[in-house]
């Protein structure tokens, strides 16, 4: 227990370490999220649109 | 193999289909290490304690603002003079993920300074570079947000990539000309101590990680981009048939 | 060249005769040094040392500022794409409404320039110093920010993503600029820095007018 006290406490400098690690954890994890979400949506954008035409008989692109 | 052999859209799609799990998976398995050898493996340095671990997250992402903007430059030129039909979409996928990086230099480097040299920040000369290179960055994403017309955007935002291309260097050459004119009374330098193995192994790790991240990304922003870029073509052909 | 010199003295007389811009450019200038003191106190020793500074961030916003009549009416009005026709390359009409709008700003600033040290009372050894930059740099600043102005020909109220993207580019200028002066302020040899802002203002003559071309030539497809 003593250890993770230790670990955490980083030297007397947690209040630097961890917002300095937490900050790129939270931005990357941040964009990560955004970049796949909208991706995924413009996926779903195309498949639908290419769906509508293919009901409605076009030919695709 | 030339340089249009990825020319073809869905050639790419299938390929970054097929590479953008594997990036993803690698990015967390190096992540993961990274932030273990950084965290509990590394030593504490003797001079700066255990602040010398914020290095490891500060560094590779100042390593990351650069080689993006080299990236965006690079794909700018081939979008420029080859007129590659992808080269300014990764151009564009880039952008943000490089300027999150150039942020992130910033904060960690800033909250770093904080213990070193008793202050948030000073006007040290790379900070100081990185902040402009910030700039950089959000000027060319202005720039593509601002022109409706996504060709022309795509055009103009290249030539604005290549003109900031040649400034860089400069601007980093007047900066540093700057500060040693202004040197700052103070001060332990950032470079610190002589990097040891025990810590060029954490850092090496978590800069490939970045660079996986950096990959799974534009991989991602791409494949969004060639989406919409569909749609809208397919949009504007129903309106005019 | 007879058109190239054409357009310069078309433009020289439009300028004259509108008038308007020149001034208000010169307002801005007198007014943004004139913000200084009142924001930081009227002691005249602290004014003299960040003069050159102070004049230097001043004229270079107020030459931004009017970088949007470098090109907008005349695209706005056709004539840009008249002159393409022309048979004169587009980096040369460029080329000459970038000295127009030196003629036009830089050179006003150049001359407005002591005046205003005197107002922040700059010591005497800084007036060469600080008339040389301004008179190598002020092109420069003129230079770059074409390829601003040209980039934004499209967007409309462009004003704001214009110094977005010209102000980083300024920055070796201002540097320059100001280390010139200042090395002279405190006796020391300016040549150095002298030399650095020409080698901008060199290097910027070939390469500004071709990168403006590119962009101007985007616009107007």
């Amino acid at each position: 227990m003593g250890n993770m006290e230790q670990f955490l406490s980083m030297g007397g400098y947690a209040g630097f370490i961890w917002p300095a690690f937490g900050i790129v954890l939270i931005v990357m994890a941040f964009l990560w999220i955004a970049s796949m979400r909208s991706w995924r949506k413009s996926e779903q954008a195309l498949a639908s649109l290419r769906q509508h035409r293919r009901q409605r008989g076009d030919i695709e692109e | 193999m030339s340089i249009h052999y990825f020319a073809n859209p869905a050639r790419f799609t299938r390929l970054a289909g097929r590479i953008q799990p594997w990036a993803g998976g690698l990015t967390a398995v190096l992540l993961l290490i990274g932030l273990y050898m950084a965290l509990v493996e590394a030593p504490a340095d003797y001079q700066q304690g255990d602040t010398v671990r914020i290095m490891f997250v500060h560094v590779p992402a100042a390593w990351m603002a650069m080689f993006c903007y080299t990236f965006l430059a690079v794909a700018s030129a081939v979008a420029l003079i080859w007129r590659h039909p992808l080269a300014d979409l990764a151009a564009k996928a880039s952008a943000p993920i490089g300027a999150s990086f150039t942020f992130l230099a910033l904060v960690t480097g800033s909250i770093w300074g904080k213990p070193m040299w008793g202050t948030w920040w000073v006007w040290d000369a790379r900070l100081t570079s990185v902040l402009i290179l910030f700039f950089l960055y959000l000027g060319y994403m202005a720039l593509w947000e601002a022109i409706e017309d996504g060709q022309k955007a795509g055009k103009a935002a290249a030539v604005l990539a290549l003109v900031g291309a040649v400034n860089v260097p400069i601007i980093k050459f007047s900066v540093d000309w700057w500060n040693t004119l202004h040197q700052p009374a103070s001060v332990l330098r950032m470079d610190g101590p002589a990097i040891h193995s025990s810590m060029l192994w954490p850092l090496l790790i978590m800069a490939l990680a970045f660079k996986a991240y950096f990959v799974t990304l534009l991989l991602a922003r791409m494949r969004m981009e060639l989406n919409l870029r569909r749609i809208r073509a397919m949009r504007l052909a129903e309106r005019t048939s | 060249m007879n058109i190239f010199l054409a357009i310069i003295t078309r433009d020289l007389l439009l300028a004259v005769r509108q008038g308007g811009a020149t001034f208000l450019a010169l307002v801005f200038f007198l007014l943004t040094v004139t913000l200084f003191p009142l924001g930081i106190g009227p002691e005249p020793a602290i004014l003299a040392r960040v003069a050159p500074g102070v004049l230097w961030v001043a004229a270079l916003l107020a030459a931004m500022l009017s970088l949007d009549r470098l090109f907008q009416a005349d695209f706005e009005d056709g004539s840009l794409e008249q002159l393409t026709l022309s048979g004169l390359p587009i980096s040369l009409i460029v080329l000459a409404k970038i000295i127009t709008h030196w003629l036009t700003t830089g050179l006003p600033l150049l001359l407005a320039a002591p005046v205003l040290a005197i107002l922040l009372n700059m010591d005497n050894e800084g007036f060469a110093a600080l008339l040389l930059t301004m008179l190598i740099g002020t092109p420069a600043l003129s230079l770059i920010g074409a390829i601003g102005a040209a980039l934004t020909l499209t967007v409309r109220r462009g004003g704001v993503l214009l110094s977005l993207l010209v102000l980083p580019l300024y920055i070796p200028v201002l540097i320059f600029g100001v280390s010139g002066i200042d090395a002279a302020v405190h006796g020391l040899n300016a040549k150095p820095h002298l030399l650095l802002l020409a080698a901008l203002t060199v290097a910027a003559i070939p390469l500004c007018p071709w990168a403006a071309a590119a962009a101007v030539k985007l616009s107007l497809e």
